[in-house]
């Protein structure tokens, strides 16, 4: 018993390993100025400075390519919230086929690869006559988000009181406050999370942007990086940035998850 | 009483116009793109490239290759995580299941363009090993989820009630828990297999351009503005995808609900 629990640690602690080797190396090889990564050439700040302060053409740009990243993540999964928030309520008082229907239709983007996504939707935009740039990108954003957000407020609706909502009507709420005072507080759980997920999907995606952003010069984090990579040369202020954003998630799903484990305990007892 | 349920039922009426106009008229302007020339007039030479075209039929059998091994490999690594993360004598930690999620929440082209430096800086040539290693590596976490989401969720007197009844460890695995979480090794097949073959930056990155997966021609053609071309290429991969979809058995829909 005791041997099979030593070689199951020693497993999973191997693979963590080679999981977290990568980003690990990144993290410490930001901390020291060489170019070429594994040339450790003294602890220095240096690529931390420059990344903040844009003091070189290529981190300017490369704060430029988070700005814009962060502009459509933010924008495309508010809004991916607030369409898949009222979607799921719709869905959820539908019912038969048509409720199928949808859920079907909700599924398609979630199983359709990612160049399937970025391919369709260029080609939607070139058969409107559509020019590419902040608008195309947000839309295809929200497009491939919303049936997450969808998922993740389903299940709360299922959770809720269905007669709450109307025992607020029948005390004289309007819809609008209804919605405001008694439906969105009970759906927030849901919302919250499919708002997180909606902003990680849009801050990870490639193939879409790169798709829908065509050649209007607009540049997210992934798109840079695919540029970077193409010309051989990886831009050292990248490796700062990755580690941050890497500790900023691994905060945000530690905070998220600890705080849904904590409710649920506190609910068995 | 029907017609706040109407009304309420019509919520979804915005998500849905949204829905037809940017999935559906999209995934059927590729139909319409792959039968049609660049005048407009309907053709099959674009769909026929793919069956006669040596370079494309060569990159899609090597793409089904690679995302078959990768899709193998991410069982046989992934399958003993997931069970010894769900088994709660050997693991009493949701954090440490977590950790194994997290990395599908970072940028996956940083994760490939760091694990290729490690490639450059231990002197691997990149290829077909590096570009497996880092398939592995990257989709590794989408067969992991589903497999413990499964495994964590089975009721567990099944295999107790195997074991009392005289069963093996062996034969419990083979004949109780293996059989029980077969949907989570399909939802992780599919999450692992289809992306595989349509990657096209990753590939690049870990093969320094020499091997092109399937997504790479697909992009490629609409790099070079062959528009036409590129979506029958698309074309043929959406219907992969449909039959796929026929073949494997519905998911359950409500352990869908809360992905994180």
């Amino acid at each position: 018993m005791n041997g099979k629990k030593l070689i199951s640690k020693t497993y999973l602690a191997l693979i963590l390993f080679i999981l977290y080797a990568p980003i690990v190396f990144i993290a410490v090889f930001s901390f020291t100025e060489a170019k070429s990564l594994g040339n450790w050439t003294g602890f220095t700040l240096n690529l931390y400075k420059s990344l903040f302060t844009g003091a070189t053409p290529s981190s300017a740009s490369l704060i430029a390519a988070l700005k814009s990243t962060l502009i459509v993540a933010v924008i495309a999964s508010a809004i991916s919230t607030f369409l898949g928030t009222l979607a799921a309520i719709g869905i959820y008082n539908l019912h038969g086929r048509r409720k199928t229907a949808i859920k079907l239709l909700n599924n398609i983007p979630m199983l359709n690869p990612d160049i399937i996504t970025g391919v369709s939707l260029f080609l939607l935009f070139v058969f409107l006559h559509v020019s590419k740039g902040y608008v195309t990108v947000i839309l295809a954003h929200i497009t491939f988000c919303t049936p997450y957000v969808v998922l993740n407020v389903l299940p709360k609706l299922a959770q809720m009181n269905p007669n709450i909502y109307e025992a607020a009507l029948d005390l004289g709420a309007t819809p609008g406050q209804a919605l405001r005072k008694v439906m969105i507080p009970q759906l927030s759980p849901g919302m919250i999370s499919g708002f997180i997920l909606a902003f990680t999907m849009s801050l990870d995606d490639f193939a879409v942007t790169y798709f829908t952003a065509g050649s209007s010069g607009l540049e997210t984090l992934s798109t840079y990086i695919y540029a970077d990579a193409r010309k051989g040369g990886l831009t050292p202020e990248l490796k700062p940035l990755m580690t941050i954003i890497f500790l900023v998630i691994l905060a945000v799903l530690l905070f998220v998850n600890i705080r849904t484990f904590k409710k649920t305990k506190d609910k068995t007892v | 009483m029907t017609n706040i349920f109407n009304k309420r039922s019509s919520w979804v009426l915005p998500y849905f116009i949204f829905m037809v106009l940017f999935v559906v008229l999209p995934l059927v302007l590729i139909g319409f793109y792959a039968l049609t020339d660049s005048n407009g007039h309907f053709t099959l030479s674009n769909l026929a490239a793919f069956f006669t075209d040596a370079k494309i039929i060569n990159s899609f059998l090597v793409s089904m290759e690679v995302a078959l091994e990768n899709t193998i490999i991410c069982i046989l690594i992934g399958y003993p995580v997931a069970y010894i993360l769900a088994d709660k004598d050997l693991n009493k930690s949701a954090v440490t299941a977590l950790l194994f999620i997290l990395p599908m929440w970072i940028n996956a082209l940083m994760r490939t363009l760091a694990t290729a430096e490690i490639f450059n800086t231990l002197g691997i040539q990149l290829g077909k090993g590096t570009l497996l290693f880092g398939m592995a590596y990257d989709y590794l976490p989408f067969m992991i989820y589903p497999i413990y989401n499964v495994l964590n969720k089975m009721d567990k007197s099944y295999a107790e009630a195997a074991q009392d009844l005289g069963a093996s460890p062996m034969t419990v695995f083979t004949k109780v828990t293996l059989p029980l979480s077969m949907p989570g090794i399909l939802s992780g097949v599919l999450m692992v297999f289809m992306p595989t073959v349509s990657t096209f930056a990753v590939s690049e990155i870990l093969t320094n351009n020499t091997i092109q997966l399937f997504g790479s021609v697909i992009q490629e053609q609409f790099y070079n503005l062959m528009w036409n071309q590129g979506a029958a290429l698309s074309f043929v991969m959406l219907i992969i995808i449909g039959i796929t979809m026929y073949i494997s058995p519905d998911k359950d829909e409500e352990a869908e609900g809360g992905l994180i």
